[in-house]
């Protein structure tokens, strides 16, 4: 049985500084750990979400592998695993956003050596502004320059108090920079939102729009800015905002020094998705005729942003991507997991540090609940609970070190804070990969 | 009787602290099982906080308790529920081509359900 | 297989840096290194590889191409739809598949270079925030040994120390940048430029006087100071220079200008074919090659070395960290934009382009680009490139090598652009051949020079074993675009286009010492105004693999 073997207890409390927080995308670098008997039990300037995540993440009493809800030797799980993934004729892997790039790029590996499809959760998160700057780019910054010059910062569907907690104070509202020494004095934040969210309480402007209507608003702020005049009762009926209000809006962009709008998944989630995406991005584009002006999603999980940079630097697509053919194709609605399982394609599946049987709709699960699926992650959770095979692992950023990628890109490495007895997910990616390229016949690296 | 809402799934950080505490404990549980709603809309469908409601959605129904909205947080017609399984189940499995099943402002029906219908 | 003996025996070698040229000799190969012939006539080869009648060469370097890190991802993400007409690259037992485009996935990129026989590569545009990324990428980047440079030119904390006066900070900062981030050398793009360009609308520096903003130094300054610290830091390849004004008409004289601040230091000017037009600002009309007149320079000042940038007509890719020259030709070809601002750094714009040979402007280009190789007279200092993506794919090296080599070739595509490229350029007038032995030259033996790397690029003994075998054929694009066999450290890696095997390759780098003392000041600066942790910053040689620390002279 492997069942995990917990270091012995010594009551030493161990420091580690400028540890690295992979919550959500802020992916916060600057945390102080204090570390007893392989427990966190402080983890100083984490904000309320990374507090849950460093102090909640102790040592799992589970098995480090189960078969069919049975514990079972990694050994016996990797060969599973390995069979799972070589027997079928669609396998797909989903997840990774919560692993490191290291145990990504194996994970892409492995769905290149199986003709398989790999796709992440940003296909639910902002696969949407993915394809948006397929469209038409994007113009964007690393936060530092946020931080260090952004006197118009924006929000639009996004609501970073809840998320994103230390945004407003670490990157974009309070810090003071070098051409914002005044810090939050030298700023005005404007949040656009269908609901008066806790992130709005930090505006100096928040302007309610209807909901579904963001392609509207969006599109009218292009117009304003380019100097198209339209009807103010149009406006008022599309938007649930009058015109005056966005007027005044766009003149505040054209006018600002460095503007910056962060959008969430009230853009990409709802109605219109890419579209919603690619007017920010186009409106963001179109203001720098005017002045300079940057436009960044709010990536959610810890290393979200790293997935995109993997699969992409590896297949050419930064996701949805089906080997089937022998080489990498990507068309998002037809290789992306939400449909491939809804369509009821799949045979086998992976899920890497993901919970789809909590997250998707109902007619994928279903499916997924039918297919035998290998699941990887640190708890338990519905999708490890349903799985032929499920690897409790070790923690990201915890337990294991490796490089994750911040919302804006910025590779960041990790500072484990204590070992754990159950194996990384690179590990057990590793030793499935080399299973399965045995089976297949696979001679590279 | 139903009456038709927009129902706007998102992020809270109770439910995001609830993970990490792990997804079959309390406080995660009670998060995505708990549906905001406007003060006068409460008052038009006679809530209270903590009655069970049923939610219709053209793909599927699901359960939850009801809390007012803080203040002005909501406007009227709009709901707000943590994701999780609730909101899952209103969603339905269309990406129109993009990857992304449309999982924020979703057409939902609202109803009250009588005591005791746990 | 450290024990193995390779020979390789028979083969008319070309070794310029040798001064072997046309001789047929045998090669003998160990541990990945060129050795000499055994002494003992009882050692026998545990591997023999009969190359006569073929042509051997020691494996390209490309000295300037945008492989790995930010922009090149970010490109592959933007473009899906280049990706979907192309080539595909299937998986196979031995190689991971990929997609090409303009931009082709890592595994894709090692596999073509090693198929056209190069195994040194370069990027050249490396932001040092996302040293890690380009390390990462290159881990996933196999045949090749690999390097890239980091941009320098738009730092805050060089622009302060210039500003300050302050050349021992100055010195320190670079070794300690290069160092950190575990790049081969200074790169300045559009130097003081960017900067103005992340400051204001439209902004950008138009000469090299301007003042940049709030740091108040000059282009000029920026140029001169960082060229004296990398000689005073003794690095194997100084300075590394985008000029300003890059493609703009009338930009010539930014460049002579750029060539007149090294004042006698070692400097390498980069894809000079888009900084070698005259004509007036903004008019078309009188865009026309300035390309003799600089030529005269670089032929007359032994510190100046060139790569040509060579643009091939076709789609392709524009990428740089030069982020208003991104902005210009977004707005020029009207497509889709990325710009990427990244903190106390560096800028980077990219967007797609289309080189056709019916444009003035585009033939001009063309005509520019070969104008370079045929006008230097020293091949030693004038290295091929097309600046890839930008000016076309390392894919077409195989055609520039038979542009050079076949001046018929070369006047029958001249003649199919537009006519009045022939009153604008030299081109038409210039008949000089390229030899094997200068082809050798400018894509091996040159470049290794250029950048201080001792054991590339020659095959004498103790060279890394990376040797290209080349059937030779009349039409020279033929001849190079097919090697019969490519080795890398000694492996035969690629045979008549089949993959036999994909080796990670190397990581080249610098690790110049710096004054610690000195660096508390760096520290202080970074913990101002970065948005992580300094002590997050640095890259460990765990992300490298088989790091090499390439000396200083």
């Amino acid at each position: 049985m492997a069942s995990a073997t917990t270091p012995p207890e010594t009551g030493e409390l161990k420091i580690v500084k400028d540890a690295t927080c992979t919550f959500c995308g802020c992916v916060c670098d600057d945390i102080d750990l204090s570390v007893q008997d392989n427990q966190i039990v402080k983890a100083q300037r984490a904000c309320v979400l990374g507090k849950a995540w460093f102090l909640n993440h102790d040592i799992e009493d589970r098995p480090s592998c189960l078969i069919e809800g049975q514990p079972a030797t990694l050994e016996e799980g990797y060969d599973r695993a390995a069979q799972i993934l070589t027997g079928g004729r669609y396998p797909i892997i989903y997840g990774l956003s919560d692993s490191p790039c290291e145990a990504q790029r194996v994970a892409v590996g492995i769905a290149d050596w199986i003709d398989g499809t790999i796709d992440t959760t940003t296909s639910v998160c902002h696969g949407p502004s993915g394809m948006a700057v397929q469209g038409v780019g994007e113009v964007t910054c690393t936060l530092g320059e946020v931080m260090n010059r952004g006197d118009l910062i924006m929000f639009w569907g996004s609501n970073p108090a809840e998320s994103h907690p230390r945004h407003f104070t670490r990157y974009s509202l309070m810090p003071k920079g070098m051409f914002t020494p005044n810090g939050r004095k030298d700023r005005t934040c404007v949040i656009v939102d269908v609901r008066k969210t806790k992130s709005a309480k930090a505006a100096d402007h928040f302007i309610q729009i209807k909901p579904r209507r963001d392609f509207e608003a969006l599109w009218t702020l292009r117009a304003l800015v380019n100097g198209v005049e339209l009807e103010a009762d149009e406006v008022g009926r599309q938007t649930g905002v009058e015109l005056a209000v966005w007027q005044d809006l766009a003149e505040r962009m054209k006018s600002c020094r460095f503007g910056v709008v962060f959008f969430g998944m009230g853009l990409t989630m709802t109605r219109g998705k890419h579209c919603n995406t690619e007017a920010l991005l186009a409106l963001t584009r179109d203001l720098n005729a005017h002045t300079r002006f940057v436009a960044k999603p709010n990536r959610g999980h810890g290393n979200v942003t790293g997935a995109d940079n993997v699969v992409a630097w590896r297949t050419g697509y930064s996701f949805g991507v089906n080997h089937a053919r022998g080489y990498p194709r990507f068309n998002p609605g037809e290789y992306t997991t939400s449909d491939v399982l809804a369509r009821g394609e799949a045979d086998s599946a992976m899920m890497i540090a993901c919970d789809p049987m909590a997250n998707f709709s109902e007619p994928a699960r279903a499916h997924l609940r039918k297919i035998p699926y290998v699941a990887l992650d640190a708890k338990e959770t519905p999708t490890t609970r349903s799985a032929a095979v499920a690897f409790t692992v070790a923690t990201y950023g915890i337990n294991t070190g490796g490089t994750v990628y911040r919302l804006d890109d910025v590779p960041i490495p990790l500072r484990p804070a204590f070992p754990s007895p159950h194996p990384s997910d690179q590990e057990v990616l590793t030793q499935i990969e080399r299973r399965v390229r045995a089976i297949k016949g696979i001679r590279g690296q | 009787m139903s009456t038709p809402f927009i129902l706007i799934p998102g992020r809270t950080s109770k439910q995001g602290c609830g993970i990490s505490e792990g997804k079959y404990g309390d406080n995660y549980q009670q998060e995505i099982n708990t549906l905001q709603v406007a003060a006068a809309d409460m008052q038009r469908l006679g809530l209270e906080s903590g009655d069970r409601v049923r939610l219709t959605s053209e793909h599927g129904q699901a359960e939850a308790s009801v809390a007012a909205a803080k203040k002005d947080e909501l406007p009227e017609g709009v709901l707000f529920i943590a994701y999780g399984d609730v909101s899952s189940r209103l969603m339905g499995a269309d990406t129109h081509g993009s990857g992304m099943p449309t999982s924020k402002g979703l057409d939902v029906e609202i109803e009250k359900l009588p005591a005791n219908t746990n | 297989m450290a024990d193995s003996l390779l020979k390789i025996a028979g083969g008319t070698i070309y070794d310029p840096a040798n001064g072997v040229s046309g001789q047929v000799a045998d090669l003998w190969v160990s541990g990945g290194r060129i050795v000499a012939p055994p002494t003992d006539p009882e050692v026998r080869p545990s591997r023999v590889i009969d190359a006569s009648g073929l042509v051997v060469m020691p494996g390209g370097i490309d000295m300037h191409c945008h492989i790995a890190g930010p922009k090149v991802n970010i490109a592959r993400k933007m473009r899906p739809e280049e990706k979907r007409r192309d080539e595909v690259i299937p998986r196979t037992t031995v190689t991971h598949s990929g997609t090409m485009g303009s931009v082709p996935s890592t595994f894709a990129t090692g596999y073509k270079y090693a198929g056209l026989g190069y195994t040194t590569a370069f990027d050249a545009a490396i932001p040092p925030l996302a040293a890690r990324h380009a390390h990462e990428e290159f881990d996933d980047t196999p045949c090749l040994d690999k390097g890239f440079y980091l941009l320098m030119g738009n730092n805050h904390y060089v622009m302060r120390s210039i500003q300050e006066n302050e050349p021992q900070k100055l010195d320190t900062f670079i070794a300690w940048l290069l160092s950190s981030a575990k790049g081969f050398a200074p790169k300045l793009v559009n130097p003081g430029g960017v900067e103005v360009w992340k400051t204001r609308q439209g902004g950008n520096v138009h000469g090299l006087d301007d003042l940049v903003d709030y740091f108040e130094v000059t282009p000029r300054q920026i140029i001169a100071q960082v060229a004296q610290s990398a000689g005073r830091l003794n690095l194997p390849h100084p300075v590394h220079i985008h000029c300003n004004n890059l493609g703009m008409p009338g930009n010539w004289t930014t460049t002579l200008e750029t060539m007149k601040a090294l004042e006698g230091h070692r400097g390498h000017l980069t894809h000079i074919q888009f900084h070698s037009y005259g004509g007036g600002e903004g008019d078309e009309n009188t865009f026309n090659s300035k390309v003799t007149e600089l030529a005269e320079y670089v032929n007359t000042h032994e510190n100046i070395t060139i790569d040509v940038g060579q643009v091939l007509f076709g789609e392709t890719t524009s990428m740089t960290g030069d982020g208003p020259l991104g902005y210009f030709l977004s707005n020029v070809y009207g497509g889709k934009w990325f710009s990427g601002d990244t903190e106390m750094e560096s800028g980077c714009g990219i967007t797609p382009i289309k080189y056709k040979n019916k444009s003035l402007v585009h033939g001009l280009q063309w005509a520019i680009g070969l104008e370079w190789y045929l006008q230097v007279e020293d091949p030693w200092r004038v290295v091929m490139s097309t600046d890839h993506p930008n000016g076309g794919s390392f894919l077409a090296y195989p055609q520039i090598v038979r542009f050079l080599m076949d001046r018929t070739y070369r006047q029958d595509v001249l003649k199919t652009c537009h006519p009045r490229i022939r009153d604008r350029s030299s081109l038409a007038d210039l008949d000089r051949e390229y030899t094997l032995e200068e082809i050798a030259i400018i894509t091996r033996a040159g470049p290794a020079r250029i950048l201080g790397l001792k054991n590339k690029g020659h095959l004498g003994v103790g060279a890394d074993a990376d040797i290209t075998i080349y059937t030779p054929h009349e039409n020279k694009e033929t001849m190079f675009e097919l090697p019969r066999m490519v080795f890398k450290s000694g492996n035969l890696i690629v045979e008549q286009g089949e993959m036999r095997e994909a080796p990670m390759g190397r990581t080249l780098h610098v690790q110049p010492n710096y004054d610690n003392e000195l660096e508390k000041d760096i520290q202080e600066w970074f913990e101002s105004y970065y948005s992580i942790r300094y002590r997050n910053y640095p890259v460990s040689e765990s992300y490298m693999h088989e790091p090499e620390v390439v000396p200083s002279n």
